[in-house]
């Protein structure tokens, strides 16, 4: 039941800076809202939905357009063999704030629809038309061990052949996300699927 | 080669109806529903129609904690069906899950927003402090997935055993509703202005409920001839973040795996226990998944009727209260459905019915296009 699993692609944003498969692509120092419009930019990505998103879902949905970009072989898998397992500390609390200032004067639809944490799960596998399993946990810190237990479950029975995982957490202005592409075939880039791994890439924005 | 059983060992419904399973299928069977007319200007300026537990309500005694009413709800849930098993929450091999879609959102309605406000709503705080009170080891799982994160704590939960990692698994998923919730769904019109009509031709919304359920899991042989958990499955519509699927098909997709990973065939499924929501969208879109399963003459119920939208709480609930039918040999009607929705050829009880089935089928959906589905069976 055991099958080989590689990390073929790591996303990390966070501190003002983006870096793709430990490699800095690009930096902008500025408030959040700007940063995040800052880097859809950079990426020259023309998906009109992105304005509409709160602050989890565009930085999430950014990282795994990154993530994916140059490299995915999209066309390799059935839509229901790519999953997205999501973790964080905060839920959707950032927007859960501005939704809860919002019914002072009208409760606003709009920010109601991003207070769920996994509505940023829905935004990837939108844009990217996955729809394999799904789950999102909230964690007090990122539990690689956790996360690499579930994702290897999904891909050693065969639910999966692909999974994204990994963290996508703001709160006001601190954000953080980190994603991993889990596949079963090995590419250049490569590294084994496992905590210690997602750990180590995981710390790299601290130093 | 079949995986390994996992059985359920203990439960609890703890809702307006009752604090225990057995006195709120007492209260089902009588066909009481716990969704009244509510004119709380706390909640809503307008009234509202919703399950909601009475403003004295005790749910543990003497709580030196302060516990929020969120914890207190997750904490009475557990003890009861703790009771109930021979399970030692401070067994290594035992793990705590912990499903909601909102916990403690409602403290920000009382007290300004501060870095410490902030941490005391973080789900993982309540987690911590429910692990605490019942001397957990291990550290607990919590998962937020919209509407399916009560059957997705099930479902992550027998695939925990399944694996090995753990021998029991507590699964104990609360919501309460505030003024937060309430105003959402009202500014979205998801709201039926009276009791909600799930399938019904003239269903026009939902309504919300409060409660909190448990289930305990265990992959000891000792438990064999307990009711099992058989299978589940996840997917997603990549749809729209706050409208269902258009055809169903992946909620389908999830119904036919969950079957598959039960073992079974979709014919050995004797009920449903639908989503049910009551909102047009949510009704026409199980009703297709369900025919595209094969599975539209298979009576189900579903139990919004009963509890209203219980959130996090409510994939647990309806799986508890099906389990409960499933041994009883008494299953129990989608209360408010009449005359079926146009086109619709799901095959809804309008009355009680006593057959018995050896598998159940649960089914949940949520925004963010979520779907779950899972099996139980004899």
């Amino acid at each position: 039941m055991l099958t080989e699993k590689y990390i073929t692609g790591n996303c990390t944003i966070s501190k003002g800076a983006v870096s793709k498969n430990g490699l800095t692509v690009f930096e902008n120092n500025t408030p959040v809202n700007a940063f995040l419009l800052a880097v859809y930019q950079h990426l020259q990505l023309n998906y009109p939905k992105f304005y509409k998103m709160d602050n989890l879902s565009k930085l999430g949905w950014l990282a795994a357009e990154l993530l994916l970009k140059d490299g995915f072989d999209k066309e390799a898998y059935q839509p229901e063999e790519v999953g997205v397992i999501l973790a964080n500390a905060n839920s959707s609390l950032d927007d859960d704030l501005k939704y809860f200032d919002s019914i002072k004067n009208t409760a606003s639809p709009s920010l109601f629809v991003y207070t769920l944490p996994n509505i940023v799960t829905g935004e990837i596998c939108i844009r990217n038309h996955f729809k394999g399993e799904q789950a999102f946990f909230i964690q007090d810190t990122f539990d690689a061990d956790f996360i690499a237990k579930q994702v290897n479950y999904l891909l050693n029975n065969n639910i999966l052949q692909a999974c994204i995982c990994g963290w996508a957490d703001v709160i006001d202005q601190e954000y953080k996300a980190v994603l991993f592409l889990v596949e079963k075939q090995k590419k250049e880039t490569s590294v084994a699927f496992s905590a210690e791994n997602m750990e180590t890439i995981f710390k790299k924005d601290q130093v | 080669m079949r995986e390994k059983d996992i059985f359920i060992v203990a439960d609890n419904v703890f809702s307006p109806l009752g604090k225990t399973t057995a006195a709120n299928f007492l209260k089902l069977k009588e066909n009481i529903s716990a969704v009244k007319q509510h004119s709380n200007t706390k909640l809503s300026t307008l009234p509202f129609f919703a399950s909601l537990f009475d403003e004295n309500t005790q749910f543990i005694e003497d709580d030196k904690h302060a516990y929020t009413k969120f914890e207190q709800l997750l904490i009475a849930s557990i003890a009861d069906a703790l009771q109930g098993a021979e399970t030692n929450a401070s067994d290594k091999k035992t793990v705590l899950i912990i499903s909601s879609t909102k916990g403690n959102i409602s403290l920000l309605e009382n007290e300004p927003v501060s870095a410490e406000l902030k941490k005391r709503i973080a789900l993982s705080t309540s987690a911590k402090l429910v692990a605490g009170h019942f001397g957990f080891v291990n550290k607990p799982v919590i998962i937020s997935n919209a509407c399916i994160s009560g059957v997705l704590g099930i479902i992550t939960g027998m695939r925990l055993l399944r694996s090995g990692e753990y021998e029991t698994a507590i699964i104990a998923g609360a919501d309460v509703i505030s003024k937060f919730i309430l105003s959402g769904f009202q500014s979205f019109q998801a709201l039926s202005p009276q009791l909600c009509k799930p399938f019904d031709i003239a269903h026009d919304g939902l309504n919300l409920g409060e409660g909190a359920g448990t289930i305990i899991l265990s992959a000891n042989k000792k438990y064999a001839g307990s009711i099992k958990v058989k299978g589940g499955s996840v997917s997603n519509d990549a749809n729209h973040i706050s409208g269902p699927s258009r055809t169903g098909q992946e909620l389908a997709g999830a119904i036919t795996t969950a079957v598959k990973d039960a073992g079974i065939l979709t014919t050995e499924i004797g009920f449903i226990s639908a989503h049910g929501t009551a909102t047009v969208y949510n009704d026409e879109m199980e009703a297709n998944a369900l025919s595209i399963s094969g599975l539209q003459a298979i009576p189900l119920n579903s139990l919004k009727g009963y509890y209203g939208h219980t959130l996090g709480a409510a994939g647990l609930i309806e799986s508890i209260i099906s389990i409960q039918s499933l041994k009883q040999n008494y299953f129990l009607p989608a209360l408010g459905f009449e005359k079926a929705a146009t086109g619709s050829q799901v095959n809804v009880c309008s009355a009680p019915m006593q057959i018995t089935a050896n598998n159940i089928l649960k089914t949940a959906s949520g925004f963010g296009g979520c779907n779950a589905a899972v099996v139980f069976g004899k």
